[in-house]
């Protein structure tokens, strides 16, 4: 490691210096040298404990959060396509099928976005931000495996610079990267984003094999078919395991909690928003429960937790600590909201049966709004708590 | 001297730059973000946009030329009014012409023809230019500014025509192989976020070349 440090010290740091050959692509350089070596950071002045914990690692903490998620994905993929083939298949046909099918997707996220970010840190002078190491790993998990892999790289690119690098980059952002790529695609090609035939690789789009239907869940249940037949065929048990058509990494609760403990126990992602949006999505669920008018109210509560992208947004999406509310108090209300809104959209407009994502979204929006009259509400407080000890 | 002075030439710097001036420095929409609401509505196609900002021209010409005629004879208390009935007569007409010639269009446009007496442009310019000014100066700004906003228009829709539909002017361009290749129109073109954001790309662009309009924080 020793050698390669001083190789790049001696060798490959002065062409990108300044009056070096590629003084302008500094940020490429700095972003390697950072990336294999820790930034040495240090306090300057006062006595503050500076923790060794920064960006990059926060972030890499969170791509380990997330790999249950991904090989889950890998499997049920593959999983889903034989099912609905009516072939037999050993686990690791399935989980080869299911690899082939999403790494293509987890590459071009990840290339395409990486190259943005280098750009406009090359066009910025900055340095190249972290922050898309972990959308670039949301951004597949959050798609149905059959998306075609142009409109992956599109999205990504819309994503990264009208959800991030026009408001200033990494930690500026007010809504979630990933999530931005993810509403723009179900905007821009719904066809291919919801329906029934998506969610099966190699279902309807590639022309091998006649059309195979298969609904999600929600799909399902948004067609009013009967409750009796949500529950035959998407049952909690497989609903928790995940093995129901969907996303690829939404699908699985079991991943999605293996990921929250990670999260929890290295106190990167905030209980506060998990619990909240958990609660606030089971009273909305509650709420329909008592009127129960169509199948999509008829859903119980818990159920809806365990259908769609609701344990996938809550544990990875709506936690993101730039896009979420900043104050404590705040935190409660902005993911009650996410949850509480999230179910409602996805009963009240069954043409979105994804509302986690918009609600995730609009609560972003909200998020600064909530901040700002929970820190006015504590500054009225202790005013007034001033006034009374004056007396 | 004097004389030579007020013989300024009949299209000098000064009326050349009441033209150029809203292509860019003082745009209407990217600038001065006027008439954000119709540039929203009908940019899914460019047909409509064209038909839109020829509208516009011919109501901000005729109507800054008739304000800057009366300019001497309104009084001030009640110009707001006066100006409001010159451009929904203009309106009126350019309504009642589309209605007769260009139905499709007409119907496309819906209430946005209308619309166009409430456009903070003509407005704005009625005020801060017709009102001051002779009557060939104020026609020149009208037309520069009309311009200004209609260059936005076409603009927008042809991206969005472009992309949205894969059309331009209702005839497909993009070819038929491409879709055979795999590839889809992009719905949210269609939709008005985009031609949001259409707009914001076309002003981050106006500034990151023209760096005398970004504004101090």
């Amino acid at each position: 490691m020793k050698f390669l440090h001083q190789f790049l010290e001696k060798n490959i740091k002065p062409t990108f210096d300044k009056g070096g050959k590629l003084e302008k692509l500094y940020p490429a350089y700095d972003a390697i040298e950072t990336f294999l070596f820790v930034p040495a950071h240090g306090t300057h002045n006062g006595v503050h404990v500076r923790d060794g914990i920064d960006l990059k690692r926060t972030m890499v903490t969170v791509i380990i959060a997330l790999i249950p998620c991904l090989l889950f994905g890998m499997y049920n993929t593959g999983y889903q396509h034989f099912l609905a083939q009516g072939q037999a298949a050993d686990f690791w046909e399935m989980f080869l099928f299911g690899a082939a099918k999403v790494l293509p997707i987890v590459v071009v996220s990840y290339a395409v976005g990486l190259g943005v970010e280098f750009l406009m840190a090359v066009i910025k002078g900055s340095q190249v931000e972290e922050g898309f190491l972990v959308s670039g790993m949301l951004i597949p998990l959050c798609l149905p495996a059959d998306i075609p892999l142009w409109m992956v790289a599109i999205a990504t690119i819309f994503g990264v610079v009208i959800g991030k690098e026009v408001f200033g980059g990494t930690g500026m952002n007010i809504l979630n990267p990933a999530l931005t790529v993810r509403a723009f695609l179900f905007f821009a090609y719904p066809t291919y984003m919801s329906g029934d035939q998506v969610w099966h690789a190699d279902g309807a789009f590639s022309g091998t094999v006649d059309a195979v239907t298969g609904a999600t869940a929600l799909g399902d249940a948004a067609s009013k078919v009967e409750i009796s037949t949500i529950m035959d065929k998407y049952d909690m048990y497989a609903s928790f395991i995940g093995t129901i058509p969907g996303s690829v990494g939404e699908t699985s609760v079991v991943a999605c909690l293996i990921g929250a403990f990670i999260l929890l126990w290295t106190g990167i992602a905030s209980w506060r928003v998990m619990l909240s949006m958990v609660v606030g999505g089971y009273t909305m669920g509650l709420i329909f429960n008592a009127f129960g008018v169509n199948t999509l109210m008829q859903i119980s509560a818990l159920h809806h937790l365990l259908i769609g992208g609701f344990a996938f947004g809550c544990v990875f999406m709506a936690t993101d600590p730039v896009s979420a509310a900043q104050t404590s108090s705040g935190k409660y209300i902005y993911g009650f909201l996410c949850g509480f809104l999230g179910i409602m959209i996805r009963v009240f407009n069954p043409a979105y049966p994804e509302g986690i994502m918009l609600a995730i979204l609009f609560m972003n929006v909200m998020a600064p709004l909530i901040d700002h009259y929970v820190v006015d509400a504590n500054i009225k407080r202790r005013n007034k708590r001033l006034q009374l000890a004056s007396k | 001297m004097s004389e030579t002075k007020k013989k300024a030439p009949f299209f000098g710097k000064k009326e050349k730059k009441l033209i150029t001036d809203p292509f860019d420095d003082s745009n209407p929409i990217t600038v001065q973000v006027l008439g954000i609401c119709s540039a929203l509505a009908i940019t899914v196609q460019l047909k409509p946009s064209v038909v839109m900002t020829l509208s516009v021209i011919f109501v901000m010409v005729f109507s800054s030329f008739i304000i800057s005629v009366l300019r001497n004879l309104i009084p001030s208390r009640v110009r707001i009014i006066v100006q409001l009935v010159v451009v929904a007569f203009l309106v009126t007409v350019v309504n009642e012409f589309l209605k007769a010639y260009q139905y499709d269009v007409f119907k496309q446009l819906s209430v946005f023809v209308g619309l166009i007496i409430t456009n903070c442009i003509v407005m704005g310019r009625l005020e801060a230019f017709a009102l001051g000014n002779k009557p060939f100066p104020a026609i020149i700004d009208a037309f520069g500014n009309a311009l200004g906003y209609g260059i936005i228009l076409i603009i927008v829709s042809f991206f969005r025509e472009l992309f949205g539909s894969g059309k331009l002017w209702g005839i497909q361009v993009v070819p038929d192989s491409f879709y055979d290749f795999g590839y889809v129109n992009n719905g949210l073109m269609i939709l008005p976020p985009m031609a949001l954001i259409t707009v914001g790309i076309l002003i981050w662009i106006q500034r990151s070349r023209n760096t005398a309009l970004i504004e101090e924080n």
